[in-house]
């Protein structure tokens, strides 16, 4: 008989539906292929003029209707559309889905676009005042909506009749990991049977790249984008900005043995960590993060050497990769070198706060086709970094376990560990 | 009893009123207590400000000051302020191991370059253009890091040594509702032993008022007790600044270390009514009833209320129909706000039944007077625009079976 329960006695949380939305495409096999065949998502900017800017590249979702409206509306978007196929594959019914929702989405802002028509000259008063003026005989619920942060959630749950007070939440770049983490943390309390985690940004403006700009974060190396993000390469300089979507039906085993449902895999730990070092930059000594793998470890009840493949967090920024290293070679010691870890990143860029959802969703997909995507771009190794990268080429491998890292800024560390089977 | 009931052992308060439980209760007990409003910096709109703050008590660093623009400072302040009240701010072991749930929005954006850019705009066809001028050479590169939502949190690991974990959710109420509702849970089930939850919100700015004004919800013209504004001009909500973070930890951890605590949360119920579709009021009286509503007892119960015309009123219809319930709307004395209204509403309530007696009225044509037993306070929060919460709260020695 199968076992219900983890090694603590709580119910394993199983994966039921998959949905992929990112730079590479609409949905997890054209995602997967694209994937596996080592294809770069980045290109051009087209969305806003570059003048002016060092960084001229990304991974921006430019072919959804909803692309050219604002942050809020693509968002909703990509996480409408991972979700409908999550929940599809699920075979759970798509406007009752009968659990709670967690989403990862980006902090929301009013656009610029609309800023620019709150204000018309001639009103007394500073600029700031024409724009509340405006806005007070406006009376646009869409442009409210589009600039209150619990809009998308609970647009969403009235989509797919998800269950309660929907749960918006951000933890930087870590947070597609964390909204996995709430689903788990709340089957394990039995509050559900079910859970829709998501992880949505679709929130690449000027001004957004422009702020990760100022803080030296992106790579400019805009001659040819798709050669731009090259994680774990001596010559990385940054990350590529871009968009995503994952979203990721969670069940107890239990509910989804009953009911019959294809199990894709399991999600057996959680470990996060808050750095208090910086703002932006990691402790020296890689502490939070190790604790953070140690954690997911521990909460999956597994050793280290069960590990058997990584997906990193890899943003080809100097510093993160550099620390990922650190902290990968401290808990799992010389046999770092055996394990194959690689970067989604370095064809779809960073999604942000979809990241820690869609890299989760490749990782189910790794150990269920037995196949391990690529980090492309990887011609010039970084001599300090000795990992094996799975270069340029996807790799067929038997992996059962898979750790998948998050590191966001505002000291967040965030790791999950997924396995194919129940252990 | 339960080794994990949920006990509230440390408060941390900031709004107009001032800073700390003693000086909120003190000010709130003043039958009626008397708002404090500045009328001239924002018109026509009111707010209520902060106090002047000593940030060098809980920030000590200027470094780590001047990384932060005022919205994470008042939070970092209050975070900072629980964790002195429950005696665990220099304790590194235990902070370490604390798990963080911050409810947040958006930090402060910068006002001139946002102007500079606006006039510019009138002038200029190039729109996306102009903005890439400005914004690559006028923003201030750490600035980003001030409004983002989690770096609230971060702060606070930063300058607290608060570092088990960090969470932040968003949502304006909703958020602050969940934050405190997911604490609970996760000391509850034994996931978590101690944790910091809570929130602050700036409103001393134009993109703050802005966030409620697109929605047409600020009220205009002179100050008015928050259920009382249904007829006057503009959307009825006045907003105030100020933070409200809680320390919860199970029981047994408490014990452990030999804290008393003001109160333990008993039950915690949260909804997303579909007001556009549905009656508000149906919503509400739905979740009053999960929280053991109405009951023969007389209970006061601290309400978060916006001031929002819709809400306040559906607000008013099922809990002032309820002839148990006191309702006591610090709103209105404090100004809303945000995503820390759940947060402030628990502490209220929380200090009530630890003083063992109740607010005065707030509001004398809309609040019944109450004499009876606070060992039971309810603490609600109805969102202006969405999302709605109550928590019980209880005395910290009730048994875990009434929790």
């Amino acid at each position: 008989m199968t076992k219900l329960t983890d090694h603590l006695g709580r119910p394993i949380v199983a994966v039921t539906g998959i949905g992929i939305v990112t730079s590479l495409g609409v949905g997890k096999q054209d995602n997967w292929n694209a994937l596996t065949s080592g294809r770069s998502g980045i290109h051009p900017i087209t969305r806003f003029p570059t003048d002016h800017l060092n960084t001229t590249i990304c991974g921006t979702i430019d072919f959804l209707a909803s692309s050219s409206k604002g942050a809020t509306a693509l968002t909703y978007e990509l996480a409408e559309t991972a979700a409908r196929e999550a929940i599809g594959e699920s075979g759970l019914p798509s406007e009752d889905f009968g659990g709670p929702l967690f989403l990862a989405s980006p902090p929301v802002e009013l656009d610029w676009a609309d800023r620019f028509n709150l204000y018309a000259p001639g009103h007394s008063g500073t600029a700031t005042d024409t724009v509340l003026e405006i806005a007070r005989g406006l009376n646009s619920q869409d442009i409210f909506e589009a600039a209150q942060f619990g809009t998308i959630a609970d647009r969403l749950a009235d989509e797919f009749g998800t269950r309660g007070l929907p749960i918006t939440l951000s933890t930087a770049c870590a947070s597609g990991a964390t909204a996995i983490q709430l689903g788990v943390e709340a089957i394990r309390r039995g509050e559900s049977e079910r859970a829709l985690s998501i992880g949505a940004d679709g929130s690449v403006t000027a001004e957004a790249l422009i702020r990760f700009s100022l803080l030296s974060a992106l790579s400019t190396q805009n001659d040819i984008p798709e050669k731009a993000s090259k994680p774990f390469s001596r010559d990385r300089d940054g990350f590529v900005i871009a968009e995503g979507a994952a979203a990721l039906v969670l069940e107890s085993l239990e509910a989804a043995l009953a009911r019959g449902a294809t199990v894709l895999g399991i999600l057996s730990g959680c470990g996060e960590r808050a750095d208090d070092f910086h703002r932006t930059r990691s402790k020296p000594d890689g502490s939070p993060a190790i604790a953070a793998v140690r954690a997911a470890l521990a909460d999956a009840g597994l050793s280290e050497d069960r590990i058997g493949y990584v997906n990193a967090h890899g943003t080809s920024t100097p510093e993160n990769d550099k620390m990922e290293h650190l902290s990968l070679s401290t808990v799992f010691g010389e046999r770092i070198r055996d394990i194959p870890v690689s970067s989604n990143k370095s064809m779809i860029g960073h999604t942000l706060s979809a990241a820690g959802a869609v890299e989760a969703a490749f990782s189910l997909m790794t150990m269920r086709e037995g196949v391990i995507p690529p980090t492309i771009n990887y011609d010039h190794p970084d001599p300090s970094i000795e990992l094996d990268v799975v270069p340029n080429v996807k790799r067929s491998a038997d992996v059962s376990s898979v750790l998948s890292n998050s590191f966001g800024f505002g000291g967040q560390n965030t790791c999950l560990v997924l396995a194919r089977e129940p252990v | 009893m339960n080794s994990n009931d949920v006990l509230i052992t440390g408060i941390g308060l900031v709004s107009s009123l001032g800073e700390g439980i003693d000086a909120h209760w003190q000010k709130l007990a003043v039958d009626p207590p008397a708002p404090v409003i500045d009328d001239s910096r924002f018109p026509p709109y009111l707010v209520h400000p902060l106090p002047v703050i000593d940030w060098g008590l809980q920030i000590p660093k200027r470094g780590d000051q001047r990384q932060m623009e005022t919205w994470q400072r008042l939070g970092t302040y209050a975070a900072g302020l629980a964790l002195d009240d429950a005696g665990l701010k220099a304790d590194e072991a235990l902070c370490s191991t604390m798990d963080m749930v911050v409810a947040a929005g958006g930090g402060e954006r910068d006002e001139t370059v946002d102007t500079t850019i606006l006039e510019a705009s009138t002038t200029r066809n190039d729109r996306g253009v102009l903005l890439n001028e400005k914004l690559t050479t006028e923003l201030r590169p750490t600035l980003f890091l001030a409004q983002l939502s989690n770096l609230l949190a971060g702060n606070i690991s930063i300058v607290h040594k608060v570092t088990g974990s960090s969470r932040t959710f968003m949502g304006e109420e909703g958020a602050g509702v969940a934050a405190v509702e997911t604490a609970a849970a996760r000391i509850r089930s034994g996931q978590s032993s101690h944790m910091l939850v809570g929130a602050a919100f700036q409103t001393e700015h134009y993109d703050m008022l802005l966030g409620y004004e697109l929605g047409g919800y600020l009220h205009r013209g002179p100050w008015k007790p928050v259920w009382q504004r249904g007829g006057s001009e503009g959307g009825g909500v006045i907003t105030g600044s100020g933070g409200a973070f809680l320390v919860l930890e199970s029981r047994e951890h408490a014990e452990k270390r030999g804290r008393k605590a003001y109160a333990q949360l008993g039950p915690i119920v949260s909804g997303r009514a579909r007001r556009r579709k549905e009656s508000l009021s149906d919503a509400l009286s739905a979740l009053a009833a999960k929280t053991g509503l109405p009951g023969q007892k007389p209970i006061l119960a601290v309400s978060g209320v916006s001031g929002a015309h819709a809400a306040t009123a559906a607000e008013k219809d099922v809990f002032g129909a309820f002839p148990s319930v006191a309702l006591r709307g610090f709103t209105g004395i404090t100004g809303h706000m945000k995503e820390a209204q759940f947060p402030f509403a628990v502490a209220l309530a929380a200090l009530a039944v630890n003083n063992g007696s109740a607010y005065p009225v707030f509001d004398s044509e809309n609040e019944r007077p109450f004499d009876g037993d606070t060992s039971t306070v309810l603490a609600t929060t109805v969102g202006y625009h969405q999302f709605e919460g109550i928590a019980r709260v209880l005395a910290a020695d009730t048994p875990g079976d009434d929790a």
